[in-house]
């Protein structure tokens, strides 16, 4: 999504991206960045909360005129809820016990595409 | 920059690269990376421009899949979207959910903002932009796809939200 971002902006078009995935983001570099510090998957704000999807969203609109360079982070004034602090360790976490079914999963998909097999 | 967050952001890429060495892979993936990024200035004030919204989201019928399952962009129609949508992508299925199209492609509060005058107008499509491994196919054949219908909608600017 920011190789599509940074096209546009170099054909003409001014972009802003809403996403999570900061790092990701930040590697490639896009014009304008609004960084959602949730979870992957809500970058718009928290489901069912339409006040704060307004809110984020027109704080990127904003960012169309207040931007003044390339390569700009703002983040949302937000967090992710309060009843769920251990969000961040979750995302492809690989626990010890996991190992040996995470191979499998990895071979299946390897199998499926047609891919060599792992060298065992 | 602001940045009055309490927690450190995710560091996803090291997350990914774990994961798929996990997974028996030995090819870590590449990221895009670039030093700079273009910058275009709007070309009009923002009460007057047309903005589009192009989202990481599929159609529920997965119709934007070609026979070998690669995605290829795909648009919606602003005042009838679809009811569902395939978010078949990378996100944090344990913590969360995407059952609120309004966290990944904003159409109401993007109408909002339109009748509170902050923007011009929403354009009429709405666009999907495949989510590939591939930056090539992304550089010479997604992002000018969108272009074009960005072009045909006459958007001034365009909101990507990705999931």
């Amino acid at each position: 999504m920011s190789l599509v971002a940074r096209y546009l902006e170099e054909n003409g078009i001014p972009t802003v991206l809403i996403g999570s995935g900061r790092d990701i983001v930040e590697h490639c570099g896009v014009p304008r960045f609004v960084f959602a510090d949730f979870p992957l998957g809500n970058p718009c704000g928290h489901p069912w909360n339409k006040e704060m999807q307004a809110a984020i969203t027109g704080l990127a609109l904003r960012r169309l005129e207040a931007a003044e360079g390339p390569r700009t982070t703002v983040r949302a004034p937000f967090d992710w809820r309060n009843d769920d602090p251990e969000w961040r360790e979750r995302y492809n976490r690989i626990r010890p016990e996991d190992r040996e079914r995470l191979l499998a999963i990895g071979d299946a998909r390897r199998a499926k595409r047609g891919q060599a097999p792992r060298e065992k | 920059m602001s940045d009055t967050g309490t927690g450190k952001p995710v560091p996803y890429m090291e997350r990914t690269r774990n994961y798929y060495r996990a997974l028996g892979y030995d090819n870590d993936y590449v990221w895009a990376h670039f030093d700079d990024a273009p910058f275009t200035r709007l070309s009009k004030p923002l009460a007057e421009a047309r903005v589009a919204l192009i989202t990481t989201a599929g159609p529920p019928d997965l119709s934007n899949r070609d026979e070998r399952n690669r995605k290829h962009v795909w648009s919606g129609d602003v005042d009838a979207p679809p009811a569902t949508f395939d978010t078949d992508v990378a996100w944090d299925r344990e913590s969360t959910h995407t059952d609120d199209r309004e966290t990944f492609l904003p159409i109401d509060a993007m109408k909002g903002h339109v009748a509170q005058g902050l923007i011009g107008s929403l354009a009429p499509r709405f666009h999907g932009a495949p989510t590939d491994y591939s930056h090539s196919k992304t550089l010479t054949k997604d992002a000018p796809e969108i272009l074009k219908r960005l072009k045909e909608d006459g958007a001034d600017a365009a909101i990507l939200t990705a999931l």
